[in-house]
């Protein structure tokens, strides 16, 4: 049996966000609990990208909180993350598409994110490769961009193995006692961890984590696919958006992309040959330059979809059980934001940025949903 | 022999110093090591470099090969041009 002050389950970026967070401000006995190896779910499966571009205030005040920090990760955690802002291109096909986004343009301005829409040949000055003919315009935000998965997750352990903050990777949790509505201790495989405060960040294994303490959380998954070409020399920064589909390029010079094939829920994480055949030609069809290009390696990973798209933040009915999930595909690029949120939120029992707190599990019950119209990919 | 001299991984240029020092410093599984290392990502889809370690890894730790995890190998088998998968308009 091992007391801990916080046990926080899984290792992608939300949970090792979290601790890094409590640990920059103080809180060392913490426990991060993940099944397998950190980054090994949905963090390590992720498309890279990172946007301001949504059409709510909750997610457009997020995210640009979660910009600056990524910023601030760049040059303060003790590896690079490789966080570049190349901005995200966003191709709109119709007029009508357009006159959407100029809304969506308006509300992010007024909350301090500097996107326009531009015409087609501005589209095509910014990417020079683009097709444009079938192209009415675009929404444009220079200080969007993205980031390396695998090196975020490697800076974030570094980061915490210095404040000696212990992660406890390949041990699963298989219970969650609680007593008289409070949580107890969370029991794994190899361990007994007595403690007052869980933090479920355990990506699409949340809702089973959630379970185990009598909470139902109303999370589905839905299977999104990637694929990566191989590396050649980088000549594009921005991230494309047109429709499902959405690609850019590593710093280590592959395409990445993906699309989606609206999928009914599943459990299974195969990729599928019907997957790159709609991505391709999509792509080709924005991008025809990169016909001869070979794609490399394809896979599967999970969104965790919440009822209206925005993530699940801060307390459950079981006192001491904490929640940080239900991304809908969003998670990596919210990483930042939401570890800072979850442990202000702990350790002074507030969420610091007020748009945060429309985000609670109880809004289900009280039907206050919110509803994101940009969900890509 | 001189540990900096052997590449493990040609394609992300990976050495046998660099796979010990990263096992020494306590990654000890094969996926966390692939994506410290970022070996096997490359072109030849791993299919020289992962045994190596695999190898490298049971040495180190004085176990089996296999004993510390598999990669999963993704398809397709070989890199593949884009414009194979592009369906055109009449087939849809």
């Amino acid at each position: 049996m091992k007391s801990k002050d916080v046990v926080i389950i899984g290792a992608g970026i939300t949970g090792l966000s979290v601790a890094y967070y409590l640990s920059r401000n103080g809180v060392r006995n913490i426990a991060v609990i993940d099944k397998s190896f950190p980054g090994s779910g949905s963090t390590g499966r992720c498309g890279t990208g990172i946007r301001q571009q949504f059409t709510t205030r909750e997610h457009i005040v997020l995210m640009r909180e979660s910009v600056k920090l990524w910023r601030e990760w760049e040059t303060s955690l003790p590896l690079s993350v490789h966080f570049r802002q190349g901005g995200y291109l966003w191709l709109l096909e119709t007029e009508k598409e357009v006159s959407n986004f100029e809304k969506y343009v308006k509300l992010q301005n007024l909350f301090g994110v500097e996107s326009r829409i531009i015409d087609k040949y501005e589209a095509k000055q910014i990417v020079p490769d683009l097709d444009i003919e079938s192209i009415a315009g675009a929404s444009w935000c220079p200080t969007d961009g993205n980031a390396y998965p695998f090196d975020t997750v490697e800076a974030l352990k570094l980061a915490l193995k210095n404040y000696g903050t212990e992660i406890n990777a390949f041990e699963e949790v298989v219970g969650i006692e609680t007593r008289g509505g409070a949580v107890k201790s969370v029991i794994t495989n190899k361990e007994t961890y007595s403690t007052n405060l869980v933090i479920d960040a355990a990506g699409f294994g949340a809702r089973k984590i959630a379970k185990m303490a009598g909470i139902d959380l109303p999370l589905k998954l839905y299977r999104h696919q990637i694929a990566v070409s191989e590396p050649v020399k980088v000549f594009l920064e921005p991230m494309i958006v047109k429709g499902e589909l959405y690609f850019t390029q590593t710093y280590r010079g592959r395409i990445i992309g993906g699309t989606d094939l609206n999928e009914p829920e599943t459990e299974s994480l195969q990729s599928t040959e019907r997957f790159l055949e709609k991505y391709a030609t999509e792509l080709l069809s924005v991008m025809p330059v990169l016909s001869s290009l070979n794609v490399m390696r394809q896979w599967a990973g999970f969104y965790v979809v919440s009822p209206d798209h925005h993530p699940i933040l801060g307390g459950t009915p079981v006192s001491g059980f904490l929640v940080a999930t239900g991304f809908s595909g969003h998670g990596f690029m919210l990483g930042p934001v939401i570890g800072k949120l979850m442990a202000m939120y702990v350790l002074h029992g507030i969420m610091y940025l007020p748009e945060a707190n429309n985000l609670g599990l109880d809004r289900f019950k009280k039907g206050k949903l919110i509803e994101e119209k940009a969900v890509i990919g | 022999m001189n540990e900096k001299n052997v590449i493990i991984c040609r394609c992300e240029d990976v050495t046998l110093r660099d796979v010990i020092d990263a096992i020494r410093s306590g990654i000890t599984d094969m996926e966390s090591l692939k994506r410290k290392l970022q070996f096997g990502t490359g072109p030849c889809q791993g299919k020289t470099c992962i045994p190596l370690v695999e190898k490298v890894l049971a040495r180190e730790l004085g176990k089996k090969i296999g004993e510390s995890g598999k990669i999963t190998s993704r398809p397709p088998e070989s890199p593949v041009p884009f414009g194979i998968f592009e369906s055109s308009g009449e087939e849809k």
